[in-house]
C-alpha cells in the first residue's frame, strides 16, 4: 500500500511496467461515468433492468434510501454475496456502499472486487469523527457533501468522486439542489477573491489550501461531481445536469416508481440530453401515473418516518448543533459541524 | 474545420478540451442532425452499453454508419473501439448494437474489474513518433477493451505484452498468449482509428492530432457548408450544447492531485 503521496507498483505485480491504482486512474473510471446515470439496485433483476435502460453504473445496495427511512434500525454494509450476484449480472461498473469511517467493510468490498465504494451517510456512520482514509485503497471512493469545504476534505482523504448530498428516499430534489448550489457558488466566490485572499478562504471552510488553490485555477471541483438524492423525475436529473453536475445518482427515484422500466429509460435520456427541452417534454410524457403513484409511495413512507422525527429522543452530539435526532436514523445531513 | 465528439456519456468533455488545445473546433454531437457538416467523429470513452442505448434511441446508429461510408474519419476511444469492432465478445447478455466497420474482434472488458485497471508507457507507433515527443506515450487503460483478433488489413499501432501471470480473460488468454502474449490495444484501417486506452486523460496530444491528420484536406468548403446549414437551422444551432470551458485536470501518473 502506498504511504502519504508516494503511490506504489500494486502489490502483486501482475503488469511489470504498469501503476494500478495511481490517483489518474482512480478518477480515470469516475470520468467514463460522465454525464450517466448511477442507480441503487437491491438485485440482479433491477441490475438488468437497469443496464438494459443504460445506467453507466450500479449501486448494490440491501434497501434503498426510502426503504432504510421508513424501517429505521442501523444501515450497513450489504451482503458480499448479493453484491457478488449483481456483479456477475451485469458487465457495467458495480458500486457499493461502505458506511462512514468503517475501513473494514470498505477492505471486504475491495476484496470482492466491486468497481467503487460509496462511503455514504445514507448508512449508519460507524465513526463520527474520521472518514476512511482512502488513500490506502486500490478502489476509487465516491463521497458526499454540501459545501465546498466539505468536498475538498474528502478529496483531501483521497476520494476521487464527489457526490453532493439531497434528501435520499424522499423524491424531494430540495436538499440536493440547495448542495449543488451552495458547493458551485463557494466556487464561484472563490474564483472572485484574489490570490493573497485564498489562505484565509481555505482557513474559513476548512479544507486544505494546496486544494482550494488548484480549485480557483480550475474554476471547477478538480474530480467528478454528481448530484444524488432526492432525484425523482427526469426534469430532476436535467435540472441537476443544468446546474453544472457531471451526473446523477438515482436511488429510489427508479424502482419506487410506477414504472421502472420506462423512468429508469426516461432518466437516462434526459441526462444526455439535459439541454434540450423538446427530448425532456419527450421523455416526460406519458409518465404521470407512475409519477403521482411513486410520490405517493414515497410522501406516505416520509411522512411515516417523520412522523417519529416530530418527537425526537435524541439530541444531536456535535459541539454547537443541537438539532434533534430518531435513533437509528441517524444521518449527518443536519450536521453543520466543519470539522468532520 | 469541426470535429464531432458523440456527447451521449462518458469522456467527451475530455475530448473537447484536448481537440480545442490542439486549436480545432469541437461540436457536442447527440442527435443525427448535429453530424451535418462535421469533418470527423471522436467515440470517447464511457460505458458502450449505455452509448450503444441513447444511440438505438434517436436512430444515430443508421446516421453513423452513413457519416463513416462517406469516408470521413471516426476514431474511437475504450468504449468506441467497442463501437467500431465488427465483433465484440463479453457482452451484456442480448449484445448491444454495433457501428462496425472495423475488421477485428474486441473482448469487451478483457483486462477485468477497476481494481485491474492500471496506466503504462507503451512505444509509440511511427505514426505518432513523427509528430514529435518521446518515443513512448502515456496510456490509461480503464476498464479496457481489448484486440483479440484482428483482420489483414488492420494496421496495428500499438500492442501490449500480457505477462504470463495475467488472467483477464480466461478462454481468450491462452489464444493471446499462442501469438506471443501480446494484445493490440491501437489500430488503423482506412478512416477509422481505434485505441482501447484513453489518450484524453493525458496531456500527450499527439494521438489526437494523428486524428486530425485522417480529416479530409481542404475541409473550408465543408465548413461554410456548415454554417449555412447553421444559419437555415436556427434550432439546431440553439440546441447545440454548449461547451464549459472549465474541466478536470490532467492527473499526473504518480502523485497525488498533482496537474499537468
Amino acid at each position: 500500500m502506498a504511504n502519504n503521496g508516494v503511490v506504489a507498483v500494486y502489490g502483486n505485480g501482475v503488469l511489470a511496467d504498469s501503476k494500478k491504482s495511481t490517483y489518474a486512474v482512480k478518477v480515470g473510471l469516475a470520468q467514463m461515468l460522465r454525464g450517466g446515470v448511477i442507480m441503487d439496485v437491491i438485485d440482479a433483476e433491477q441490475a438488468r433492468i437497469a443496464e438494459e435502460a443504460g445506467a453507466a453504473a450500479v449501486m448494490a445496495l440491501e434497501r434503498v434510501p426510502a426503504d432504510i427511512r421508513a424501517q429505521g434500525g442501523v444501515a450497513r454494509m450489504s451482503d458480499p454475496q448479493m453484491i457478488k450476484d449483481i456483479k456477475n449480472a451485469v458487465t457495467i461498473p458495480v458500486m457499493a456502499k461502505a458506511r462512514i469511517g468503517h475501513f473494514v467493510e470498505a477492505q471486504i468490498l475491495e476484496a470482492i472486487g466491486v468497481d467503487f465504494i460509496d462511503e455514504s451517510e445514507v448508512l449508519t456512520p460507524a465513526d463520527d469523527q474520521h472518514h476512511i482514509n482512502k488513500h490506502n485503497f486500490h478502489i476509487p471512493f465516491v463521497c458526499g457533501c454540501r459545501n465546498l469545504g466539505e468536498a475538498l476534505r474528502r478529496v483531501a482523504e483521497g476520494s476521487a468522486m464527489i457526490r453532493t448530498k439531497g434528501e435520499a428516499g424522499t423524491g424531494n430534489v430540495v436538499e440536493a439542489v440547495r448542495h449543488v448550489r451552495t458547493v458551485l457558488g463557494d466556487i464561484r466566490r472563490l474564483q472572485a477573491l484574489d490570490d493573497d485572499e485564498v489562505f484565509s478562504f481555505a482557513k474559513s471552510i476548512a479544507a486544505p489550501y494546496e486544494l482550494v488553490r488548484q480549485t480557483k485555477q480550475l474554476g471547477r471541483l478538480p474530480v467528478v461531481n454528481f448530484a444524488a438524492g432526492g432525484v425523482a423525475t427526469p426534469a430532476d436529473a436535467a435540472l441537476m445536469m443544468q446546474l453544472g453536475c457531471d451526473g446523477v445518482f438515482v436511488g429510489s427515484g427508479v424502482f419506487k416508481s410506477g414504472d421502472p422500466v420506462r423512468r429508469a429509460r426516461a432518466i437516462v435520456q434526459a441526462v444526455t440530453h439535459y439541454n434540450d427541452p423538446h427530448v425532456l417534454a419527450e421523455v416526460s410524457s406519458g409518465s404521470r401515473r407512475g409519477l403521482n403513484s411513486e410520490l405517493s409511495i414515497l410522501g406516505l413512507r416520509f411522512r411515516a418516518s417523520g412522523s417519529r422525527c416530530r418527537e425526537p429522543s435524541v439530541i444531536c452530539s456535535h459541539a454547537g448543533c443541537r438539532h434533534p435526532m430518531i435513533s437509528g436514523l441517524y444521518t449527518w445531513d443536519h450536521c453543520q459541524d466543519v470539522s468532520i | 474545420m469541426a470535429v464531432g465528439v458523440l456527447a451521449l456519456q462518458g469522456s467527451f468533455k475530455e475530448h473537447i478540451v484536448a481537440l480545442k488545445k490542439l486549436g480545432v473546433e469541437a461540436v457536442e454531437v447527440r442527435k443525427p442532425e448535429q453530424l451535418i457538416g462535421l469533418a470527423g467523429l471522436i467515440i470517447p470513452g464511457g460505458e458502450s452499453t449505455t452509448m450503444a442505448k441513447l444511440a438505438e434511441e434517436y436512430s444515430l446508429i443508421p446516421a453513423l454508419k452513413e457519416f463513416a461510408s462517406g469516408g470521413k474519419p471516426i476514431w474511437g476511444t475504450c468504449a468506441g473501439l467497442i463501437f467500431l469492432a465488427d465483433k465484440a465478445v463479453g457482452q451484456k447478455s442480448g449484445g448491444q448494437a454495433l457501428l462496425g466497420g472495423l475488421d477485428c474482434t474486441v473482448h469487451r472488458n478483457f483486462f477485468g474489474s477497476q481494481l485491474n485497471s492500471f496506466e503504462t508507457e507503451l512505444p509509440a507507433p511511427a505514426a505518432l513518433t513523427e509528430l514529435g515527443g518521446t518515443e513512448s506515450f502515456r496510456a490509461v487503460f480503464i476498464r479496457a477493451p481489448a484486440i483479440v483478433d484482428a483482420g489483414p488489413d488492420v494496421d496495428v499501432l500499438a500492442a501490449l505484452e500480457l505477462p504470463s501471470g495475467e488472467s483477464g480473460a480466461s478462454s481468450l488468454e491462452k489464444k493471446t498468449e499462442e501469438k506471443g502474449k501480446k494484445v493490440i490495444v491501437a489500430v488503423r484501417q482506412g478512416n477509422l482509428l481505434a485505441t482501447a486506452f484513453h489518450p484524453e486523460l493525458t496531456s500527450d496530444s499527439r494521438w489526437h492530432s494523428l486524428f486530425l491528420k485522417m480529416l479530409p484536406k481542404g475541409g473550408k468548403a465543408e465548413v461554410q457548408q456548415a454554417k449555412e446549414q447553421e444559419t437555415e437551422e436556427q434550432v439546431v444551432r440553439v440546441l447545440r450544447p454548449f461547451t464549459d470551458p472549465k474541466d478536470l485536470p490532467v492527473f499526473r501518473d504518480s502523485s497525488f492531485l498533482v496537474f499537468e
